[in-house]
């Protein structure tokens, strides 16, 4: 369970952004809905714990993120939230199978070969583990972030514009992926977008 | 899957860049290894060779080429001296022990030496097959001469007329080997040894069939008795003001002290040594200069695959640690790698040095190394540091958020 409590956060020499409070049960599915430069980005950046906001607190299964000293927000991210962002940052230097080994190891969890496996085959992107990020197409590295962010069986995935950058095909294929796979290892899932092909795919929307 | 992979797979990646930076520090560590293993091995030879010689006393001459032919035998002698007049030196009071030196013939460019038991317990000497020389045209081999000649005992060989080169034989006497000497780990294991007798016998035979020389200078060479130097401990180092001072004003020969012409003939190749080590270290900080920029440079792109490992779980001081480590890898290799290249290269010059005497060699280490592979890694920190600092601005979500 996930709750967002009187959020608000100014950048420097920026508007004041202010969020709703939002209450997210185990495994549901959001949309996150707003116009450009409403503040979803800001707020998706908040809740995975990667920027302070500067009033409110954001609260995962009890854990009050902000609370935490800075090695165990890390840590916590690390274990507990899948993030992917709109472009797919992978690690260049290393193949798919490294980088999906990477987060685990980041995470100081195990690494679990066969899970991994597991994971780019029902991605369907089984036969490309041994290549380098270069090497693959747009749609084909968003695949491999999606993997990635859920080989340490994350409770919230959160995904940042996942699609903005890919045709109607692997949009669809993508945002599918991403809602079953959410389902299949019992994750709660956020997608932020203006995109109106993923509309259809979720119920459940908040609108800033 | 682990920080070392993670390093390497990125240096491989920057492989160019790597491979320079690695080329760099190796070329300063190899230049400063080779210096260290030639002058500590020079030196090791120069203080062994001339440990219980107190003086040397010969022909007029260069003091230092004196030294350097019958201490070191690599030099030839000054000249010779009046065996009259050394041995009235040899039973000077002041004189513990004398050695008399009767040097002029080689055999594949292993000196003979014509001396007496005195020279076996000057240098410690003992027998590890065989016996020692007692009549002339009896010799006894240092350890290496006996190896690399494959000379054994009852053996017989000529020897030829000068300290190198084998043009000018003595083919009417022959010499016969009665004993091998024990590995010294001085000169002696290259030396031939004999007793006087035996180099004026082959000089005599030079007389009789003398091409090149003059008979003038032949008659001089071998009628009234000469040797080449002799080799002279003090019963009290008080003699050392007095004796030389002696020897070089009364007498017609030179004394010459080991300890310092060997002292002048260091300074004189420390000077050289000190530059090459200044250029070493210059080559040394423009390796770490490299890797600094390198490192820096890469910073820009690595941003994002850094602020991806923040984002997966990792802290600041984990890739703080991660930046750290990949140049000091890239320095630890160039150190070994330098380190490597530093003792085969002096491997290579001792197969090409002519001389065996002062022969140099690559395949001993000093325990001193560890302290080049520390400056190593101490360089790759240094220039690794201001670049790792960096983690600590960067900003994930500005980063990640951005496109790149
Ligand atoms: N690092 C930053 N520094 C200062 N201002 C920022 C920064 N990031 C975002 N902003 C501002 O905050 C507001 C919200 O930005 P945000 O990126 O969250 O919007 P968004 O809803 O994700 O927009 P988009 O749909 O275009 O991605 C914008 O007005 C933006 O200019
Ligand atoms: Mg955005």
């Amino acid at each position: 369970m996930i709750r967002v409590n009187s959020l608000a956060h100014v950048y420097d020499k920026g508007r004041r952004l202010k969020f709703p409070c939002w209450e997210i049960g185990d495994m549901e599915q959001w949309l996150l809905l707003g116009a450009s430069g409403s503040g979803k980005s800001t707020l998706l950046n908040i809740i995975s714990g990667l920027l302070k906001p500067s009033q409110g607190a954001v609260l995962i299964n009890g854990t009050d993120l902000y609370n935490l000293p800075v090695r165990g927000l890390d840590r916590f991210r690390g274990r507990h939230i899948g993030i992917i962002f709109q472009r797919p940052h992978l690690i260049r230097s290393l193949d798919v199978l490294d980088n999906l080994e990477l987060a685990a190891v980041m995470a100081g969890l195990p690494i679990d070969h066969e899970r991994n496996r597991s994971l780019l085959a029902d991605l369907g992107i089984g036969d490309l583990a041994k290549n380098y990020p270069d090497q693959l197409s747009q749609g084909q590295l968003q695949r491999v972030s999606v993997a990635r962010a859920l080989v340490n069986k994350p409770d919230l995935l959160i995904a940042d514009e996942p699609t903005s950058s890919l045709d109607d095909e692997n949009a669809n294929q993508v945002i599918k992926m991403l809602t079953t796979q959410a389902k299949d290892n019992g994750a709660a899932l956020i997608i932020a977008t203006h995109d109106a092909r993923v509309r259809d795919h979720l119920t459940k929307t908040y609108l800033l | 899957m682990n920080i070392l992979k993670i390093s390497s797979k990125n240096l491989v990646r920057n492989r160019l860049t790597t491979i320079l930076n690695i080329i760099l520090v190796a070329f300063g560590v190899g230049i400063l290894s080779v210096l260290f293993l030639a002058s500590t091995q020079i030196n090791n030879k120069l203080e062994n060779n001339a440990k219980d010689i107190d003086l040397v006393v010969g022909a007029k001459g260069s003091p230092l080429q004196l030294i350097l032919s019958s201490v070191y035998h690599i030099d030839n002698p000054t000249g010779n001296i009046p065996a009259k007049d050394a041995y009235q030196l040899m039973r000077n009071p002041m004189v513990k022990r004398a050695v008399p030196l009767a040097l002029g013939d080689n055999y594949s460019g292993y000196r003979i030496v014509g001396t007496d038991s005195s020279f076996t317990n000057l240098y410690g000497l003992s027998i590890q097959k065989g016996s020692y020389w007692h009549k002339d045209l009896e010799v006894t081999l240092g350890s290496n001469v006996a190896v690399t000649s494959g000379l054994k005992i009852g053996d017989s060989f000529f020897g030829a007329h000068g300290l190198t080169g084998s043009g000018d034989i003595h083919k009417k006497y022959a010499y016969q080997v009665m004993g091998i000497l024990k590995p010294q780990g001085n000169i002696t294991d290259n030396l031939i040894l004999t007793n006087i007798g035996s180099v004026y016998k082959m000089h005599e035979e030079k007389h009789t069939e003398n091409h090149k020389h003059t008979a003038a200078e032949e008659a001089k060479e071998i009628n009234d008795k000469q040797i080449t130097a002799l080799l002279i401990q003090y019963k009290s180092p008080m003699s050392v003001v007095v004796f030389p001072r002696m020897v070089n004003h009364s007498t017609n020969m030179q004394a010459a002290s080991p300890a310092m012409e060997s002292a002048r003939l260091f300074s004189l190749i420390g000077v050289g040594i000190d530059t090459l080590k200044w250029f070493a270290i210059f080559i040394m900080g423009v390796a770490a200069l490299s890797i600094f920029i390198s490192l820096y440079n890469a910073m820009k792109e690595r941003k994002y695959d850094l602020a991806i490992m923040r984002c997966l779980g990792a802290s600041k001081p984990k890739l703080f640690f991660l930046v750290m480590f990949e140049g000091v890898l890239v320095t630890f290799m160039g150190t070994c790698l330098g380190l490597l290249i530093g003792h085969a290269a002096l491997e290579v010059i001792g197969i090409y040095q002519e001389t065996s005497q002062a022969k140099l060699t690559g395949l001993t280490a000093f325990p001193q190394e560890i302290y080049l592979i520390w400056i190593g890694l101490f360089i790759g920190a240094l220039a690794s540091l201001i670049p790792a600092m960096q983690i600590y601005k960067v900003d994930i979500a500005a980063t990640l958020t951005k496109d790149r």
